[in-house]
């Protein structure tokens, strides 16, 4: 039942993500999580998936994490830095975790209230991973941190660590 | 009744996390111990160091694919031995296993590691597990620690390290955990995860090694061959 709630409030929120009218808003684009954040989705591949295909003029970066991935926390503040970049503009950042469901109130939400994200945050929690992750990206192996940028029908994906924000600012200029 | 088997399901899956969890924070206390002990099942020690001309099949850089032949290799074991696959005079076969302590994922595995190549070791196919990662980028992935781990948890396996860092790039091995069935020709004939769920061994329906080397024994290949999972990446200064 709470999955459920989770995954419609997440359809939801994409979907209302399209529908939002085209006037760029100036002064936040993109919301900060709240520190109280205690209603984190939590969805499967299914209730994940309209994320990737949203035909707007939005271009999403879409970054696969955990608090448990070292690597992954480490490139985090350029993806801080980068939706500073697009401030004002049409970027949308989901931060997907692949924290276990267990561990949600005990290390996501203390992590997230210390390093606040620019996007929205999604807890996926789905076994069949030999089935979700080609979808995802046929490249993708499954090692995290990965991330995907989308505008349209154009993608890029990497299956990296960035290791500076121009490397990562570099990449997702590469989209264009 | 739905309600009630999710929450069951969930406490279940919880109560193993944690488990799994309270296991990685045991093995810093034990560090400092020896592994004199650990068990060397079906490995010999190295003793000629002569290096012998091997086949090796690594077209695109990329690592081995399936059907491609690997290469030979020697890495220092838990115990302090050089181990390599050659030394295996008996084996039909070799359960190449890119694990490390660190990763959850990897710990996740670490039980179903032991099970698998206690049933399996006897019908000739050995769980060779391989630690690649760094351990200035991961410390917990020192070769201590990796000595530490294999005391603690009494793997009946090699647990060998790849200091530096020159086989998991061979094999493309680009997760932990992440496994390489090898033939006894060490011809690879899967690659992959070593079941269909990491969260939940309770709720695996298909064993995908033990399914692979049923296929082998059988004369058949093994279907599927290519397996993903989500795992750790490994660890290097710089990629």
């Amino acid at each position: 039942m709470i999955r459920l709630l989770s995954l419609f409030s997440l359809v939801l929120l994409v979907a209302c993500n399209t529908t939002t009218p085209p006037e760029v808003k100036t002064d936040k684009q993109v919301e900060t999580v709240a520190p109280d954040a205690t209603q984190i989705p939590v969805v499967d591949f299914a209730g994940l998936k309209p994320i990737f295909t949203q035909k707007s003029d939005t271009t999403y970066i879409i970054n696969f994490w955990a608090t448990w991935c070292k690597p992954c926390v480490a490139e985090l503040p350029y993806f801080i830095e980068l939706q500073k970049k697009y401030e004002g503009q049409k970027y949308k950042f989901i931060f997907v975790s692949l924290d276990f469901p267990k561990q949600i109130q005990k290390k996501l939400l203390p992590f997230l209230e210390k390093n606040p994200l620019p996007g929205e945050v999604v807890v996926l929690d789905d076994s069949d991973s030999n089935t979700w992750i080609p979808a995802v990206d046929p490249e993708w192996s499954g090692a995290i941190p990965a991330t995907m940028v989308y505008h349209g029908d154009d993608k890029i994906f990497a299956e990296k660590s960035f290791h500076d924000f121009p490397e990562l600012s570099d990449w997702v200029e590469t989209l264009k | 009744m739905k309600n009630l088997f999710s929450l069951v399901l969930l406490l279940a899956i919880s109560t193993l996390m944690f488990t799994a969890c309270s296991d990685t924070s045991k093995v810093a206390e034990n560090a400092a111990e020896s592994v004199e002990e650990t068990a060397k099942k079906s490995i010999n020690v190295v003793k000629d160091q002569t290096a012998q001309a091997v086949t090796v099949v690594n077209k695109d850089g990329k690592g081995y694919q399936v059907g491609d032949k690997a290469a030979d290799f020697k890495l220092k074991n838990v115990d302090g031995t050089v181990m390599s696959l050659g030394d295996m005079k008996d084996a039909k076969g070799y359960i190449v296993t890119f694990t490390c302590n660190h990763c959850p994922y990897s710990v996740l595995y670490e039980d179903r590691l032991i099970d698998l190549h206690n049933k399996m070791a006897a019908k000739g196919y050995p769980v060779v597990a391989i630690n690649p990662n760094d351990p200035v980028v991961q410390p917990e992935d020192s070769f201590e620690g990796m000595q530490a781990r294999a005391k603690e948890k009494k793997f009946p396996f090699v647990y060998l390290f790849d200091d530096n860092q020159q086989v998991y790039p061979l094999f493309g091995a680009t997760r932990t955990p992440h496994v390489f069935l090898l033939d006894k020709d060490m011809v690879v004939q899967y690659i992959g995860a070593i079941d269909n769920n990491a969260k939940n061994p309770e709720a695996v329906t298909i064993n995908y090694v033990e399914d692979a080397i049923m296929a082998l024994e059988k004369g058949t290949k093994p279907d599927p061959n290519f397996t993903k999972a989500i795992g750790c990446s490994i660890k290097t200064k710089k990629i």
